[in-house]
């Protein structure tokens, strides 16, 4: 256990090391950079401007010295924000990003899971395909239309909870946002996981339990959950991270003030430091998420962990 | 084509062999895809899904290509402007007045075609690579699972901003060389500019396939990988190893076809997933340009006139909804035909 959490830590390493490269590199790539604007910078002081932010030097001098200050733990200062560190946008807007991405995991996980396993057990069934219509009006219609909708009804008609307003304190103002975020990896896991019990039920210990007189439930929930759970959890991993980082558009409908919108304005612009903190940030969530969901892979299915 | 006609050989010529001749008086010579078919045909969720497909991708193929059928899907009438269905404009017209009728269908052709493409180019990689990971495990395992984090990871919208820089000058160079692959080399004028009109289309999406193909695998990978290691990690697969059948057969032959479920319902989950993300890619520069449209544009578009002008947010969700749907039920109705384990039932 110690030495496989090593390694994927090494891994991980390897992981944001190479990303950083990347990122870096797609950065100076860029058709334009930070300091441009309708205005035409007089060239002497754009020169000082360079200068303070050391981008007249040759790339790979910035490239080295821009990573020996991350290894040193200085993520440096925005550019577009000017003067305000990194690390103050990171403490301010993350724990908002965090908190809604796992308000709406919870939303997805605990609608999109029974829907798929009810619809499993009841195949080929009007149940089944009233449950999966519900899934696919959560893959058809696009967070932008679902989202102002439900603000419109449920904000401002019956005023059951606030449109705006997001607090970290008060769970009301949280439920329209996470939902209209969770809504579509609902459906999502729904789909799977009514896929992954489908493969598990045909099975014959499932025969052999039924001829015993196994209850259904009992067959569904102890027999069949964790393996038809496999594909549902493969999709979750993937899914918190497109969760944290993809929330631009929930963002700005129900004005949450999350690192979304600090990341799309930072490739806009070209603000480097705040890019590369962000992406870094991504990068490490998805490492521990996609981790995590391993580890649950192999508690689902324990014959992965004797077989070679 | 040769194959499988060989393959089959034994099966309807009973006589060269007897055991399976008696299979095939009791089954009146049934082939794995007869077998399906015929189960497909006893689904009506599948076949209502199909006909429908069908119906939705023909009327955008055929419709649009009948000259003097559909009013112009560009043209701009202002006095017509916001117009709610009805009359000559079954679906309504937009704020410029343009027909949504014919919008959604010109914009349909567009949509299932990157629906189709960038899915198959999608589902090919993911699946492949998946499933190597998932067969081979350890340091193959580490490596491509480790590209798969750091393409995660890599700020999407930067890449696609270099793409379309970089590839902008590739296209209109493509429309050439297509252009003269198709017109001839010595056509006049006239030609080019006929040829030009259905090619340009085409070629302008290249780059769209390319960023959506490449970067919507990932996710497929990481289920497929799930899947396949816990196939893997049965029984039979230990049986076929046995037997001393090699590692590419056993993933390919016996894995991966006990793995279809999830992947064919990824299938159909990621083409409403494309289809949107054309919209977005669109909207940065890359794919359809404007005055052409796709329905993940079009619904977009009406999106930001719900309240007031509801017909243009309806009529493209709902072929874009009708089409998924279809696909969707299809496709569970597939995975059941196809799986054998399915006909005791």
């Amino acid at each position: 256990m110690f030495r496989t959490l090593f390694s994927r830590f090494l891994q991980g390493l390897i992981v944001l090391f190479v990303l950083f490269t990347i990122t870096f590199f797609l950065i100076k790539a860029l058709p334009y950079g930070p300091f441009q604007s309708d205005k035409a910078i007089p060239g002497h002081i754009r020169e000082k401007i360079e200068a303070y932010y050391g981008l007249n030097e040759p790339v790979y001098v910035q490239y080295g010295r821009t990573l020996g200050n991350l290894l040193k733990g200085d993520a440096g200062a925005s550019m577009r924000l000017e003067g305000l560190p990194v690390t103050d946008i990171i403490t301010q807007a993350f724990p908002n990003s965090i908190q809604l991405g796992v308000v709406a995991m919870a939303v997805a996980v605990l609608l999109g899971i029974p829907l798929g396993v009810f619809a499993a057990w009841k195949k080929n069934t009007v149940f089944d395909y009233g449950a999966m219509m519900i899934a696919m009006i959560g893959i058809c219609i696009p967070s932008f239309v679902i989202g102002p909708l439900l603000a419109e009804k449920f904000g401002r008609d019956l005023e059951w909870f606030p449109v705006t307003g997001w607090s970290r304190s008060s769970p009301l103002s949280w439920i329209l946002p996470a939902i209209t975020l969770g809504l579509a990896s609902a459906a999502y896991l729904s789909r799977l996981t009514r896929a992954g019990m489908l493969e598990t039920l045909s099975q014959d210990f499932v025969r052999t339990a039924r001829a015993k007189g196994v209850g259904e439930l009992a067959i569904l929930t102890k027999h069949c959950l964790r393996g038809g759970l496999i594909p549902a959890v493969a999709y979750i991993g993937p899914a918190f991270a497109a969760i944290i980082s993809g929330s631009v558009v929930i963002e700005s409908i129900f004005a949450v003030p999350g690192l979304g919108l600090h990341f799309i304005k930072a490739i806009e612009t070209g603000d480097t430091p705040v890019i590369l903190a962000l992406v870094l940030l991504y990068g490490a969530l998805i490492i521990v998420a996609n981790f995590v969901t391993d580890v649950l892979g192999v508690w689902l299915n324990p014959r992965l962990r004797s077989s070679r | 084509m040769a194959e499988p006609a060989l393959a089959l050989l034994p099966l309807k010529n009973p006589v060269s062999n007897p055991v399976i001749a008696v299979n095939v008086s009791a089954e009146q010579g049934t082939s794995l895809w007869k077998d399906a078919a015929r189960r497909l045909k006893k689904n009506h969720a599948a076949i209502a899904g199909l006909v429908t497909v069908t119906v939705i991708i023909l009327a955008c193929l055929i419709l649009p290509s009948i000259a003097g059928l559909l009013a112009d899907p560009n043209l701009q009438n202002l006095p017509n402007k916001n117009q709610p269905p009805g009359g000559a404009h079954w679906f309504g017209t937009d704020h410029l007045g343009r027909d949504i009728f014919s919008r959604v269908l010109f914009g349909g052709r567009i949509s299932i075609a990157v629906g189709l493409i960038t899915t198959f180019v999608s589902i090919t990689i993911g699946v492949c690579w998946g499933a190597f990971a998932g067969y081979c495990r350890g340091a193959v395992d580490a490596v491509l699972m480790r590209i798969v984090d750091i393409l995660y990871a890599l700020p999407f919208l930067i890449v696609v901003i270099l793409l379309g820089k970089t590839i902008e000058p590739l296209t209109s160079k493509l429309t050439e060389a297509a252009i003269n692959l198709v017109a001839g080399a010595n056509a006049d004028s006239a030609q080019v500019n006929t040829t030009r009109t259905w090619i340009e289309p085409i070629t302008t999406l290249v780059p769209l396939f390319l960023a959506i193909g490449t970067l919507s695998w990932l996710t497929v990978s990481r289920i497929v990988r799930a899947q396949v290691q816990n196939v893997a990690s049965m029984d039979f697969v230990e049986a076929a190893r046995s037997l001393g059948l090699g590692h590419l057969r056993i993933l390919f032959r016996h894995i991966l076809p006990n793995s279809m479920g999830p992947i064919i319902v990824y299938t159909t989950l990621t083409i409403p997933g494309v289809m949107l993300l054309e919209a977005v890619l669109s909207f940065l520069g890359l794919g359809v340009k404007p005055p052409n449209s796709s329905w993940g544009i079009l619904i977009e578009e009406g999106s930001n006139r719900m309240l007031s002008n509801p017909w243009l947010l309806f009529f493209p969700s709902l072929f874009f909804s009708l089409t998924l749907f279809s696909l969707n039920f299809l496709g569970d109705g597939l995975r059941d035909a196809l799986d054998p384990k399915s006909a005791k039932d």
